[in-house]
């Protein structure tokens, strides 16, 4: 089967600081990838490059669903293809969470305001959060933030999601909450890429789990070889520190 | 009393006071025209120096730099003596506004590129990632977060060009100070300029009012 997204020789350099070094990889329709790895070692800046969030080198070649990404008209249309979870939510603060919620399938879609109420308001209840509707960001915890931001993302109905972290600033109770969404959307099908320090999520969610080193792909491969028989020592040591902290 | 019979002649004053309203009128007529146009100038300067190539970048951020540094009253008479000279030949009042437009835009842009900078990058970020345009992110987004922070400056710049408009009066242009000196000039009393005065003070302080309220209320941080 075609790759849902292509990444062939992608590098990325922050002036004369290689971030990224010749990353090659494929995610397909439907899998679930977590991408795991020290601090600094490029993970966000890997998926950032996805819907260019991030410039990269023109060298390098993206694609998703077939189309390519660079700047110009097309980029636009990656975009609304492709959802992003960001760490920090970044809700739209000055609009209710069921505007936030509407906001792009009416501006780019072209969706009726009608149609798009109904929209949010069905997928505000699947993320569990349905009684908020009419609340400010502001009013809500972190936790609820972090899914209206997935509802926000789905509203698009992207062909593939993107999470950076998107639990790493929450108070630890909330976590869970925030996984529960996910695990969810994982099991109806949705292609997801997830950065994550979460290994327990990683190793029960992803088809495929990415262990990033100094900006590259050191090692990839199912949760259980990965997480049970890595054959690379900075994956051990990596594994070894973040599993007995 | 000799004093009050000179500077708050009522006499004098009920005399010139229609006189002065007429030129207020003037006044409101520059002001306001000057504010709108500065307005829109600004807030099309500011976004074109977020999105414009590197190179306009540059020619924007010397338009900006330029008239904030030359004083309005040069101008004003650059733009109305000097102009004809190269076959501009621009009416008092829109001599006025021309000059009050240009200075109040570069500084209405920089009061803009404030705000819109002061904008989280997430904001942005977030946006593009939704596939919104430009303009939907500058509408939808980020202005409207904006505008809470450039009130309270954008309604000070409206007092000062608003001050400014009594400038036009060298060029001959019958708003409230140029009225007032006519005034002043026939009665041979300057009861007219003292009333002129409390006519700008009475539009102003309002404003001035305004602006110390909306500058505690965005202080405090509450919406
Ligand atoms: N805008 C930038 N300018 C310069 N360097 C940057 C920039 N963004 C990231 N970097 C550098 O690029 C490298 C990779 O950053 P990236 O954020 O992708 O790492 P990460 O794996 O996501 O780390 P973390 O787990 O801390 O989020 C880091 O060394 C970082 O300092
Ligand atoms: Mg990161």
């Amino acid at each position: 089967m075609a790759a849902l997204i292509s990444i062939r020789g992608l590098k990325k350099a922050f002036g004369s600081f290689t971030v990224l070094h010749d990353i090659d990889l494929d995610i397909a329709e439907g899998e679930v990838v977590c991408v795991i790895g020290p601090s600094g070692s490029g993970k966000s800046t890997l998926i950032r490059c996805i819907n260019r969030l991030e410039a990269f080198d023109p060298e390098s070649t993206i694609t998703v669903g077939g189309i390519k990404v660079e700047q110009g008209a097309a980029l636009a249309k990656v975009r609304a293809e492709v959802g992003m979870v960001f760490q920090s939510f970044n809700l739209f603060p000055h609009m209710t969470v069921l505007r936030n919620v509407m906001l792009a399938p009416m501006r780019v879609r072209g969706t009726t305001a009608a149609a798009a109420e109904i929209k949010a308001r069905d997928l505000l209840a699947r993320v569990g959060i349905l009684e908020q509707a009419e609340k400010f960001p502001g009013q809500l915890s972190g936790g609820q933030q972090q899914r209206v931001a997935i509802a926000r993302a789905l509203a698009m109905e992207p062909k593939v999601l993107l999470f950076d972290e998107p639990t790493s600033s929450l108070d630890p109770e909330m976590v869970g909450e925030v996984l529960d969404v996910m695990r969810k959307l994982a099991g109806t099908g949705v292609t997801m890429l997830v950065v994550t320090h979460e290994m327990g999520f990683a190793r029960q969610v992803a088809d495929r789990v990415i262990f990033m080193d100094g900006g590259r792909i050191l090692e990839a491969g199912t949760p259980a070889q990965i997480f049970d028989s890595p054959q690379e020592d900075r994956t051990r040591g990596f594994l070894r520190a973040v599993l007995n902290h | 009393m000799n004093l009050i019979n000179t500077f708050f002649n009522v006499g004098v004053l009920l005399d010139s006071l229609p006189q002065l309203l007429w030129g207020l009128v003037v006044t409101l007529q520059i002001g306001l025209t000057s504010i709108v146009c500065g307005l829109a100038g600004g807030l099309f300067l500011a976004i074109a120096r977020l999105y414009a190539p590197a190179f306009f970048q540059i020619l924007l951020r010397i338009y900006v730099d330029i008239f904030r540094s030359i004083p309005l009253l040069v101008l004003l008479i650059i733009v109305y003596y000097a102009l004809p000279f190269v076959g501009i030949r621009l009416s008092p009042f829109l001599s006025a506004v021309t000059a009050l437009s240009l200075v109040s835009a570069a500084y209405t842009a920089e009061i803009f590129r404030a705000g819109i900078e002061a904008i989280p990058r997430g904001q942005f970020e977030a946006s593009a990632a939704l596939g919104l345009s430009n303009r939907h992110t500058m509408i939808d987004v980020i202005l409207p977060q904006a505008i809470r922070i450039v009130i309270p400056p954008l309604t000070n710049n409206c007092i000062n060009v608003l001050k400014d408009t009594a400038l036009a009066s060298v060029v001959a242009m019958p708003d409230l100070l140029k009225q007032a000196t006519q005034a002043q000039a026939l009665s041979a009393n300057p009861t007219p300029l003292i009333g002129a005065a409390i006519i700008y003070i009475i539009l102003l302080w309002p404003m001035v009012t305004v602006v110390a309220k909306l500058e505690r209320h965005f202080s405090r941080g509450d919406r």
